[in-house]
């Protein structure tokens, strides 16, 4: 086969197969888009899961004459405005940051402007989200003062196993924009957006799975 | 090697198929109106399966003992895999559709058609470890059960209350199943824990108690005899100890038996 | 000619240095593949003695075991198993060979180590994420094995944990609280490894194949890993809820699973309003198509094998790859046959037996393409070889049962009796099992440079086929007379003539169990001391053989590999007078 037989230690360069066709020697280079594949696979999961959650709701509610409704707290409405805003906060973001990282750049001061801008769309960002989070505790505080516990009523654990699943979702994103952050914020360079579509596509998927959390439970709550 | 394996996988093979033709072990004679269509179909899956089985096994065998010469070159295989593939689907599409077709008839008469409305009806209550069985008494009415008033020690395994209901004064508590011959049998599955099951090998039926839910059963047996029911869903470390009997008697010597427990 | 002056190109990762970054925090997938195949090798060696108590307490319940004794008083005092016990180490041994062995060695370990390499990538898409997949399988494992140690034991409610007897707690009996818990947790944890893992097979074959290696290339091994986490992403994601809300059951007083009214231990469980049939439709709506995840990788392991020792093609290997995706898909289909007689609507029963029936006609298929495979080679028979035989053996074995539980009207009188052990058995812990098995003396000279001893391998191969037809095929006819399962004495009036038949099938796994002491043997001694394998001693075609063995930390030493075969090519007459031509070499060889 024309091979050399030996046994490889790491650092010793590979034989090539003599009759190997080879590619072009390019350094293997982190595929921006191989980030955004991995969300895509990761919100199938999520929404198996969340379909698995939304059938055991509607069986549970099904089965047994004790589901009790309850109203939902005003507070979750304003939250969920929260989390649209810190949505399209996210949008503005990416357009900033990314216009710098365009084939023509704006110059200079002006691409600076641009870069600094995303940023501060970036920490509102992850300020409105963090907003969100406390917000849905203090619903959680507010059915308690209610009397509405985990175990009180099946319709009360569901709004608790939902909106607890959907936080820790979204707090995965929130640490991931943190990451992101931290990045920019050191390196100050426009070159390592290429995590940011992959964030971007995550958090609207919160967004979005939030918004048919909300209606579910209006409906069925 | 090709053919040692051939040789021996022949031996497992008929070995394997004797013993389920000959009926070395098999099903218990069935004793019930539904029981014939089951063995019915369990004798065309046996026949159907059994020639799948011995084809393919024998097959590979014989595959395997013909690549074993090596003085032959490499050979495709006939055809090539579209007739294959084709076969396969028909075939096995046909066996499949015929199964189904015939064995739902099967299914439909044990689970699917309604119980007799004159058959005599039985509450069936499986608990960590045992099965009672509750029947309506003269009154024909069942009374109510009451878990917090389950007293095992007195007896009171279903939790009545005759004290206050009327019903209940007359229902009659066993540990056994008692049926008349030839007669329809609704039983009533409830469990008081946790999930069990009943089985009665004889009546070619099973089914699980739920907990939460009342689930209807029905036979009727054609053939005097002492039947066991065991549980079949794991329910603890009681499981392999928890069974009863299934007595089917006369006609005649099961009013007695009523009248017997009755004065009880 | 040789380019032996390649320079490393720059990677996602660097060349790891230090001993807990190579052997143990490695992001290198090779590393954590062997991680996974050692973390299945001590879980099938302990579900193994599990298996061997169990069957000795069965053929005979009043033998002292000393050791066991030793090991937990309350569970085995005087050495004699309590029926509890009994239930635990049935539940530990179901729950670590299904969970971490059949779901981490075909798919995790083999799948780890070889997809990248048979795609030509350099690692997998997210080395990290599959570094913390292992590490949290790892823990799971851990506690799953907690449960030996706590007071009360494992908990006995089996692998498939039915509420409300796993939901209650303490009150349903030993090992119901504590153990439990743990189970469950272990699970949850387990869950979101399988997560990660099966996310990130996903995403590196979709992005990270080489040059010219477009997925009708791909290995067959390779379509099956890949398949097999489509299949997983969606299952796993299933019974990670089912598990949480379990959990929240036992010890958060929810009532998702648990009705009313229930006494247990003479006690009014304050639960009120669940269902136990929402369990049991959860946990199968993961566990049926668990069982695709536990076999198609072994699938996808033959066909790659077996054209390598036939010297000839696979035959029909797109209808092979179509099968796998018809099975992934219809998997999610089925899941009521488990649950016939489970008091949900018979009417469904009907719905579900039909998908089950059908999903039998893609099994066939690949049954028939694997064995006519084999019609017209010239075979070379060394011990990968046989167990691929084996295998297609003991698949057609299992298969042919499932065409019993798959009608409702004949499940009515085989469920939860030994039939259905000996048909899961059969699929599962064997056909799965000979692939694990063929993939391991195929794969280790690649993986350690050193041929597995063939003398030893071949007995093994021999003692276990002989000896695994021994202990499962008798299961039938012990399930056709009626003999229920999870019984750990044999009590009843019907079942006292079958206790011969058990004796049989004990000592039948006793020695079976013994031969595979050859295997972890021959495992260790040919690591050591096993003659030097070549780059290529199988003269396959896959990319794994077109680099060393052991392949470098970044697998083709930099070098981007041009596919222009398949991995199909064998048996014509190759320009250079192989009767193969390598996925590596020049379109067929020119």
């Amino acid at each position: 086969m024309g091979i050399d037989i030996h046994q490889a230690v790491d650092s010793e360069p590979t034989p090539v197969p003599a009759f190997a066709r080879l590619g072009p020697r390019t350094p293997a280079i982190a595929k921006p888009e191989r980030s955004e594949t991995g969300v895509w696979i990761g919100i199938f999961a999520i929404v198996m899961s969340f379909a698995a959650f939304t059938s055991a709701m509607i069986v549970r509610q099904g089965v047994s004459p004790d589901w009790r409704h309850f109203e939902l707290p005003r507070l979750l409405y304003l939250n969920t405005l929260t989390l649209i805003a810190s949505s399209l906060t996210l949008v503005r973001a990416r357009a900033r940051l990314t216009t710098v990282a365009k084939p023509l750049p704006p110059a200079g001061a002006d691409g600076k402007k641009s870069f600094s801008e995303g940023m501060n769309w970036l920490y509102i960002t992850f300020g409105l989200g963090t907003v969100f989070l406390v917000g849905q505790v203090l619903v959680w505080r507010l059915l308690v003062v209610q009397g509405l516990f985990l175990s009180s009523n099946p319709s009360s654990s569901f709004f608790y196993v939902f909106t607890a699943m959907h936080g820790l979702h979204l707090l995965g994103g929130i640490l991931a924009l943190a990451y992101m952050i931290r990045k920019l914020a050191r390196t100050r360079s426009a070159a390592q957006t290429t995590g940011l579509p992959a964030v971007c596509l995550y958090w609207h998927f919160m967004d979005g799975l939030w918004l048919y959390l909300l209606v579910l439970l209006i409906v069925r709550t | 090697m090709g053919r040692v394996f051939a040789i021996v996988l022949t031996l497992i093979t008929l070995v394997s198929v004797a013993f389920f033709v000959m009926h070395t072990w098999w099903l218990p004679p069935d004793i019930s109106t539904t029981g014939p269509a089951v063995d019915h179909q369990f004798e065309e899956t046996l026949i159907g399966t059994g020639v799948l089985f011995l084809a393919g096994q024998l097959l590979l065998g014989w595959f395997a003992w013909n690549a074993s010469d090596k003085t032959k070159k490499v050979r495709p295989f006939p055809g090539g895999a579209t007739p294959l593939v084709t076969a396969a689907i028909v075939l096995v599409g046909i066996e499949v559709f015929t199964l189904t077709f015939v064995g739902s008839k099967a299914w439909g008469a044990i689970y699917l058609a309604p119980a007799d409305p004159l058959a005599l009806k039985i509450d069936v209550q499986a608990e960590q470890f045992a099965f009672y069985f509750r029947y309506a008494g003269p009154d024909g009415k069942f009374g109510s059960v009451h878990p917090e008033k389950i007293d095992d020690g007195s007896g009171n395994y279903f939790g009545l209350d005759p004290a206050n209901d009327e019903a209940a004064r007359d229902d009659i508590v066993a540990a056994s199943l008692v049926v008349p011959i030839n007669t329809p049998v609704a039983l009533t599955l409830h469990s008081k824990d946790v999930g069990h099951s009943f089985y009665v090998r004889e009546l070619r039926v099973q089914q699980d108690f739920v907990p939460g839910l009342d689930i209807p059963l029905h036979f009727t047996a054609t053939q005097i005899g002492k039947y066991e029911i065991v549980c079949t869903q794991l329910c603890g470390l009681g499981h392999y100890n928890m069974k009863a009997y299934l007595e089917v008697m006369s006609a005649e010597d099961f009013q007695q038996w009523l009248k017997t427990q009755a004065g009880q | 000619m040789h380019d032996v002056s390649a320079s490393p190109a720059s990677h996602q990762h660097t060349a790891p240095s230090g001993f807990l970054r190579k052997y143990v925090f490695s992001l290198d997938h090779k590393v954590i593949g062997k991680q996974y195949y050692g973390l299945a090798l001590v879980s099938v060696f302990v579900g193994m003695i599990l298996s061997w108590l169990l069957r000795l307490h069965l053929a005979y319940p009043n033998w002292h075991i000393p050791l066991l004794g030793k090991f937990s008083a309350t569970g085995a005092p005087d050495g004699v198993m309590t029926p509890e016990y009994y239930l635990s180490l049935l539940t530990m041994h179901g729950t670590l060979m299904v969970f971490f062995v059949l779901t981490n060695a075909p798919f995790a370990a083999f799948g780890n180590y070889f997809l990248p390499i048979q795609i030509g990538a350099e690692d997998m898409a997210f080395p990290r994420f599959n570094m913390m997949s292992f590490w949290t399988t790892f823990l799971a494992f851990v506690v799953m094995m907690a449960s030996f140690f706590v007071a009360d034991g494992p908990p006995i409610s089996g692998w498939t944990a039915y509420a409300p007897l796993s939901a209650v707690g303490g009150d349903a009996g030993p090992g119901l609280a504590l153990g439990q818990n743990l189970w469950a947790i272990s699970i949850v944890l387990f869950c979101v490894a399988s997560l990660l893992g099966a996310l990130n097979f996903i995403a590196t074959t979709l992005d990270l194949r080489t040059k010219g290696m477009s997925l009708a290339r791909m290995p067959y091994s390779t379509w099956a890993w890949f398949v097999t986490s489509v299949i997983a992403l969606l299952a796993f994601a299933v019974l990670l809820p089912a598990c949480i809300l379990l959990i929240l059951d036992r010890v958060a007083g929810t009532s998702f699973f648990i009705p009313a009214g229930l006494i247990l231990s003479d006690k009014l469980q304050p639960h009120s309003g669940g269902s136990p049939l929402l369990w049991q439709h959860l946990f199968w709506f993961f566990g049926h198509p668990e069982v695709y995840i536990a076999i198609l990788p072994s699938i996808g392991i033959i066909a790659t094998i077996l054209p390598v020792f036939t010297r000839k093609p696979l035959l029909g290997p797109r209808a092979l790859v179509g099968s796998m995706i018809a099975i992934g898909f219809l998997s999610y289909m089925v899941w009521g046959h488990h649950m016939f007689v489970s008091g949900m609507n018979p009417f469904s029963a009907n719905l579900f037996s039909v998908p089950t029936l059908i999903i039998t006609i893609p099994a066939t298929i690949m049954t028939l393409l694997l064995t006519a495979s084999v019609y017209g080679g010239r075979m070379r028979f060394d011990t990968p070889a046989l167990f691929c035989l084996g295998f297609i053996s003991v698949f057609i074995s299992g298969g042919i049962s499932g065409f019993y539980l798959a009608q409702p009207s004949l499940d009515t009188y085989l469920h939860a009796t030994y039939f259905v052990v000996a048909h899961f058995h059969f699929v599962m812990a064997l056909a799965s099992l000979f692939g694990v098995f063929a993939g391991t003396y195929f794969w280790f000279p690649k993986m350690f440079g050193r041929m597995m001893n063939e003398t030893l391998g071949k007995w093994h191969f021999w003692l276990t086929f002989l000896g695994v037809y021994c202990v499962f095929m008798p299961m039938h006819y012990l399930g056709l007379v009626g003999n229920v399962r999870r019984y750990s004495a044999f009590v009843d009036d019907y079942l006292a003539p079958l206790i011969p038949v058990h004796k049989f099938i004990t000592i039948a796994a006793l020695l079976t169990g013994a031969a595979q002491l050859i295997f972890f043997f021959n495992l260790f001694w040919s690591r050591f001391r096993g003659s030097i394998a070549s780059v290529n001693p199988w003269e396959a075609t896959s990319l794994e053989w077109s680099t060393t063995s052991p392949p470098p930390f970044d697998n083709f030493g930099g070098h981007h590999l041009v596919v222009e075969n398949g991995p199909n090519e064998f048996g014509a007459e190759a320009p250079d007078g192989t009767d193969f031509v390598m996925q590596a070499a020049p379109r067929k060889g020119a």
